[in-house]
């Protein structure tokens, strides 16, 4: 029987899959009302009301999603910020990453200051940002943008700065002018750290939708969160949650897949296709 | 200007200085005279650490001399050397393209309209034909070295400059390598410039070889014509009476500063 059920590579996603249903049964076992007696809390109900219910839970998404069919405006909402943020963070980083990385002057005068915006606890701008450009989408945007811009930056900064300098002469002893070291030298050795980067920058770009919206919106599943849980609504905060994390992996493939195609030159370990 | 050398290289002298510390200075090269005549293949060889990846930098154009002037084919030398090919002793192509595109590369940025034909046939002579859609971390240590031949080839340079292209290689692949150079040398006849610390190749190889001393501020302390007949086989030329003789002559000069060179090493 162990035989079968040992976990190998073959059956790792029944294993995965396993260990999703344990978390689930144990969270519907312990948070059930009248399933078994309350030994933290004092009575079979409390549980259920810190900690939600999952068949609840369920239920609220399946509503969202299928009965109701009413979080497909909000999470096209979050979509668009996220996405947004995501893109405008990415493309300011990379410009401005290869404008400090080539010019060693510029980038003498910036430093103090952008190690200073740097170190600034951002998402604190939320507040500013709601009261510039209102509680639409673009005061969202523009704190996914401040979050994302500086990961890409600093990893365009030292992917130019570690371009092989051997690949460097080589290409200006081919006859590169500077215009084509960059398009052919400094961006696309820039773009294997930027990729790197993108896994990380497309969670923050997130997370500054999501905590735009639960700090003043009209729409969103941030919004959605922050409804619920003004109502005390655990079960549809945790809905809320599930759903964004769904999502959020739903993006972080997306960005997976995109790197694979473009990132095709780059060895992966364990490849022995040599010859 | 007719008859002027591919490349002349007068009293140059390099000296590096710390960038963090102006005091730190360090020459590689001083005062270094020497000549490459159209369709010469010569060699440099010296101990290791003596200055010789400087003096072809200087001769690529990719580093200015402290003193003396370059002059190529005549004309002073200032930027790069666009009548040179440059193969590199480290890893030089850009991994992000394929073999073919490596090839490509230069003829693009020159604009040649066709571009692809003339890097394919350059990747099938040296014998890489069905390799062009590979990346270079898809390739042996040799293909890649084959590959940087052809990217260098494929400009059609006046004057090849080479670093110790094949110390990385395996004997065997290394003599294979070398009997293609000197094919593709002799059929095109351009100036070359090499770079090696192996004795027996700079001999096999050129028809000129230059001893540099030990460095600090090393320079030029022997130089000897290799009257062996051409075409050559780089692994039967080893075997004639010639070659030895010119084996030992020119030992007898790199030895000391070799010796020079590690006691310096070691010291440091």
């Amino acid at each position: 029987m162990w035989k079968f059920i040992k976990p190998r590579p073959g059956n790792l996603r029944a294993w995965q899959l396993a260990v999703l249903i344990a978390v689930f049964g144990l969270w519907h076992v312990l948070t059930r009302p009248g399933l078994i007696p309350p030994f933290v809390f004092d009575n079979d109900r409390q549980a259920a009301f810190f900690f939600g219910e999952p068949v609840v839970i369920f239920e609220r998404i399946v509503a969202w999603f299928f009965t109701n069919a009413d979080i497909y405006q909000h999470l096209w909402v979050t979509l668009v910020e996220t996405v947004l943020a995501f893109g405008i963070g990415t493309a300011l980083g990379l410009v401005f990453g290869l404008w400090l990385a080539l010019s060693a002057m510029a980038a003498a005068i910036l430093d103090p200051y952008i190690k200073a915006a740097n170190s600034m606890p951002r998402v604190i701008l939320a507040p500013i940002f709601a009261v510039w450009f209102g509680l639409g989408i673009a005061s969202k945007v523009a704190l996914g943008v401040t979050l994302v811009f500086f990961i890409v930056f600093f990893n365009v900064y030292q992917g130019v700065k570690e371009v092989s300098p051997v690949v460097l002469a080589n290409a200006r002893m081919l006859g590169a002018s500077s215009r084509q070291l960059l398009r052919h030298v400094y961006l696309p050795s820039a773009t294997s750290w930027v990729f790197s980067s993108l896994h990380t920058s497309v969670g923050l770009a997130f997370v500054g939708a999501v905590v735009g919206e639960y700090l003043g919106s009209s729409r969103g599943v941030g919004y959605l969160i922050l409804q619920a849980e003004g109502a005390f609504d655990i079960n549809t905060v945790m809905a809320g949650i599930l759903v964004l994390t769904a999502f959020a992996l739903v993006l972080d493939a997306a960005v997976g897949r995109i790197e694979r195609r473009l990132m095709k030159w780059q060895p992966r370990s364990g490849e022995t296709e040599k010859l | 200007m007719m008859g002027a050398p591919a490349l002349s290289l007068r009293g140059v002298g390099c000296t590096f200085v710390d960038r963090h510390d102006a005091r730190q200075r360090y020459t590689a090269v001083s005062d270094v005279t020497l000549e490459v005549g159209a369709g010469e293949f010569v060699s440099v060889v010296g101990p290791t650490g003596c200055g010789k990846s400087t003096l072809l930098n200087v001769a690529a154009g990719l580093l200015a001399p402290s003193s003396g002037t370059v002059a190529v084919f005549g004309a002073p030398l200032s930027g790069i050397n666009a009548r040179a090919g440059y193969m590199f002793q480290a890893e030089s192509l850009m991994p992000w393209r394929t073999a073919l595109a490596n090839v490509m590369a230069g003829l693009e940025f020159r604009g040649a309209a066709d571009a692809k034909e003339r890097a394919m046939e350059w990747l099938r002579r040296v014998g890489l034909g069905a390799f062009g859609d590979r990346y270079p971390h898809q390739l042996s240590g040799g293909m890649r070295k084959r590959t940087s031949l052809a990217q260098t080839l494929a400009l059609d340079p006046d004057i090849i400059l080479m670093d110790e292209p094949f110390s990385a290689l395996d004997i065997q692949t290394r003599q294979l390598m070398e009997n293609e150079v000197l094919a593709l040398w002799a059929a095109k006849k351009k100036a070359v410039l090499f770079i090696t610390h192996d004795l027996d190749e700079a001999i096999a190889m050129s028809d000129r070889v230059v001893v540099l001393s030990a460095g600090p501020a090393s320079r030029p302390i022997g130089e000897f014509t290799v009257d062996l007949e051409r075409p050559r086989d780089v692994a039967e030329v080893r075997a004639m009476p010639r070659f030895v003789e010119l084996h030992q002559a020119i030992w007898g000069v790199l030895r000391d500063e070799v010796l020079k060179g590690y006691q310096q090493q070691l010291a440091a």
